[in-house]
């Protein structure tokens, strides 16, 4: 089967680059091993951040946050997305210290979006926070939306572009054909394309090693915890500037609680599972910082698998052995947030071989392995 | 804590394989939910008269228990079983670990879900919620009770309330015509196990002689508002309506899969019972190392098979931990594996006697209690290309609630299967994920302090 593009995985970031290739008016095939947004996609927590970014992110991340405004003109769906703010507190005068430091390198950068608050204006965000937070990191239009509606948003939007999604597919092998396009084997058919973008999240090392591009790349199995419906207690999406904490509730009531504790992954049985013990500072932050969940039942407990890089930025841009193909994974676990602008800059690296968008940074040839070059 | 077996579930299995293995010198960490031993089938045994022989035997396997020497921990709500042998309760408020070199799972059974229009109304319960009412708060039926569903612990739960002075308005028999003949083919291998079949007689005979309605009935339905206020059901191709304040269903049991699956052990379809069980040797082993399963969490068999299975599962796992030859164990399991297979002879017998009920739900029946989930939703979201439980959930939150579906899984396999025209065993089951029985934030925060600091690293 031959079409113009295909795009290995069917997360969020292979949904959006091919939706953004198909809208261009290329013909472009998704193959997805499992089913769509089956890892990271349909397990992270769903944040639409900018606060807190690394300074590389940061131009990407508010190329996206455009986008995310105006997602329902992209994808014909909010994806559920709420600008209810973010907001990282400080529990010590030392944290305090911290994000002031943060905030006026920002300045310094030009930046404006973080805003640092006192303790009268984090109550009055967050009323429910424990009494020693003493104030706060905030970029007010940031928020969170839901994952699998978001996924099965862009996966509709793909379609409707004219896109076409294989799920069932596992790519086993990429070569190139005799007439020099890439040749993309998967355990059920083989595909061939001019551009071949690396969306496989988890699995997208290995799809660079087929390319003969072995970098170093490790994963992230990140644990996520849903309680039971509570009465409405906090608007935005809450963390902490000293330990690692996301916390947030959703429209339904529920609380979910992340901040990148550590689950076991086993990347080639597809699984994770959760570490309880890992997971009970999790809960322990929670708990410190609103009280009043101590008692609020936890009803399941989950971590999706992500491709996590050394220096915690992606990977994005074309393979530095395989012309043709372009990377885009190793999004460390902050990847939900770029998905819209990413996408838009693969397709584009993909179509006219170099894109505008601010992604210089995230070169695949940092990552090289050096035993390989 | 570190003991040599740590069992999960204090019935006739878990007390049985607890004082076997004491006595082969084995450290053993019992904990079950319930406020004493006993589990299910022997609820409360301690604290209530013993009336019969059956609650005298089981006493005397309670006391036996109680002498072993097991540390035995009571309101111990286990939530996670790791492979590699942590367990994880809350007991007091607060979350405790253990590790243990071998694991027993001895969780036992669940009632089948009986999906009817209006099951959810107050006043319908199952038939095993309304016997732990009568074995732990003496709590027995009054007038305008219905039974409704089909199996051994209906009769029983009818009998038992009969003899605690309780009043029962009526049995509606819902198993379909034929039930009878087809079991007829299993008799005679049943009958290597007369005793099952001889209390099933009697049962039906102290019904009877209390003069206890005994409809056959169909299309069954609980309808009140805001509660249940009467049943409407169709008997001898009439519909009929009665006044009614409780309605318990049953339809057997099943075994209790939820944490087996959450390990991860293999597990196969048993189509007689349509449901999932536990891949097993004949010492309980599961596919994994550390993890063993006896009683009816491996298969429904009965008290009598569970305290069995309980006592080989013991002098397998003492086997494998090296307290035991292999020589040794078979002498002294092969008595006990002779008995349990003369007991389990009467079982082909019982399933296609009680073969579970069809589901086929009509579409404003509820099947997801916690989220409100009707067949009709399920039936539209696969119309939508839903193919499996796991994606109902994104259609449809079914499975996302409290119980996180426990209660529906069956049921939503069923129908998906039906709606989609595939056999309900190509149907992969709800993924199920610990924590199994829902722990607060405060109890999970206050293993942080327990637990080696090297493990919390955040990385």
């Amino acid at each position: 089967m031959r079409t113009r593009a295909i795009v290995i995985g069917g997360g969020l970031h292979g949904l959006s680059t091919a939706l953004h290739l198909a809208l261009s008016g290329w013909s472009v095939t998704v193959l997805e091993r499992r089913h769509v947004g089956r890892h990271a996609s349909g397990s992270n927590a769903g944040g639409v951040r900018r606060l807190g970014r690394d300074v590389r992110e940061i131009a990407l991340s508010q190329v996206a946050a455009e986008m995310w405004r105006n997602l329902t003109a992209l994808v014909g769906d909010d994806g559920g997305f709420r600008p209810s703010g973010q907001v990282r507190v400080a529990e010590s005068a030392a944290d305090l210290a911290a994000l002031e430091r943060r905030s006026a390198s920002l300045r310094a950068l030009g930046w404006t979006h973080e805003e640092l608050i006192d303790r009268a204006e984090t109550r009055r965000l967050v009323p429910a926070i424990a009494q020693h937070v003493v104030g706060a990191l905030v970029v007010r239009d940031d928020g969170a939306a839901d994952p699998v509606r978001t996924v099965l948003a862009f996966r509709r939007a793909a379609l409707q572009a004219g896109a076409e999604i294989v799920e069932g597919a596992g790519v086993v092998a990429l070569d190139r054909s005799g007439s020099g396009t890439l040749r993309v084997v998967a355990d059920r058919g083989v595909w061939e394309a001019e551009r071949v973008a690396n969306c496989a999240g988890a699995w997208a090392p290995a799809i660079a090693r087929m390319a003969g591009e072995p970098m170093r790349c490790g994963v992230k199995a990140s644990m996520m915890i849903v309680t039971e419906r509570l009465p409405h207690f906090v608007s935005p999406t809450v963390s902490s500037a000293s330990r690692p904490l996301s916390l947030k509730q959703t429209k339904l009531g529920t609380v979910l609680i992340g901040g990148g504790h550590q689950g076991r992954a086993d990347v080639a049985a597809e699984t994770a599972v959760v570490d309880f013990r890992n997971l009970a500072r999790a809960a322990r932050i929670a708990a410190e910082l609103f009280p009043l969940i101590r008692g609020a039942r936890i009803l399941r407990s989950w971590c999706g698998i992500e491709a996590r890089t050394p220096d915690e930025i992606p990977v994005i841009g074309e393979s530095t052995t395989c012309p043709g193909l372009v990377h885009s994974f190793g999004y460390s676990g902050h990847g939900f947030q770029l998905a819209p602008a990413a996408g838009a800059a693969v397709a584009e690296i993909m179509i006219r071989g170099t894109t505008n968008l601010p992604v210089a940074a995230f070169s695949p040839g940092r990552l090289l392995e050096r035993a390989a070059a | 804590m570190t003991v040599d077996l740590a069992i999960i579930g204090a019935g006739p299995a878990g007390l049985a394989a607890a004082t076997e293995a004491r006595a082969l010198g084995l450290s053993v960490l019992l904990l079950d939910e319930n406020p004493g031993p006993g589990g299910r089938i022997w609820q409360a045994i301690e604290t209530r008269p013993a009336k019969d022989a059956a609650d005298r035997a089981a006493l005397a396997a309670v006391r036996a228990f109680r002498a072993s020497g097991a540390e035995a921990r009571f309101g111990a709500t286990v939530w996670c079983v790791e492979p590699e042998g942590r367990v994880f309760w809350s007991e007091g408020g607060r979350a405790h670990v253990a590790k243990a070199e071998q694991i027993l799972i001895a969780t036992g059974a669940i009632e089948r879900p009986l999906p009817i229009p209006g099951w959810t109304l107050p006043g319908v319960m199952t038939v095993g919620a309304a016997q732990i009412a009568l074995k732990t708060g003496g709590l027995v039926p009054s007038d305008q009770v219905w039974l409704a569903g089909q199996g051994p612990l209906l009769l029983l739960y009818a009998v038992q309330a009969l003899a605690a002075s309780g009043r029962i308005a009526g049995v509606l028999d819902l198993a379909p015509r034929g039930a009878f003949r087809r079991a007829l083919a299993h008799l005679p291998r049943a009958l290597r196990a007369p005793s099952y079949l001889g209390r099933g007689i009697a049962w039906r005979l102290a019904l009877r002689r209390a003069g206890i309605p005994w409809i056959r009935a169909s299309r069954l339905r609980a309808e009140g508002e805001g509660r249940l206020e009467r049943i409407r059901f169709v008997a001898a191709g009439e519909e009929h309506v009665r006044p009614a304040q409780i309605l318990l269903l049953h339809d057997g049991v099943v075994p209790s899969v939820q944490m087996t699956r959450a390990l991860g052990c293999a597990h196969c379809w048993d189509e007689s019972l349509r449901c999932w069980t536990p891949k097993t040797d004949p010492w309980g082993r599961s596919s994994l190392p550390r993890i063993v399963i006896a009683g009816d969490g491996a298969g429904i068999g009965g008290a009598a098979v569970a305290a069995l299975s309980g006592r080989i599962a013991a002098l397998g796992i003492a086997e494998a931990l090296g307290r035991l030859g292999a020589a040794t164990r078979d002498s002294a399991a092969a008595p006990l594996i002779a008995a349990r297979a003369r007991h389990l002879a009467v079982r082909p017998f019982l399933n296609a006697l009680f073969a579970p009920l069809p589901v086929e739900p009509e579409d404003d029946t509820i099947l997801c209690r916690c989220e409100e989930v009707t067949a009709g939703r399920v039936r539209e979201a696969v119309a939508l290309g839903c193919l499996g439980a796991n994606q109902l959930k994104a259609f449809t939150r079914a499975g996302m609630g409290p119980c996180q579906g426990r209660m529906c899984a069956a049921a939503v396999a069923a129908v998906i299967a039906a709606a989609r025209g595939v056999p309900e065993r190509e149907i992969e089951p709800y993924r199920l994920r610990f924590p199994t029985k829902p722990l607060t934030l405060g109890e999970l925060a206050a293993l942080y302090d327990e637990a080696e600091p090297a493990a919390l690293q955040a990385t």
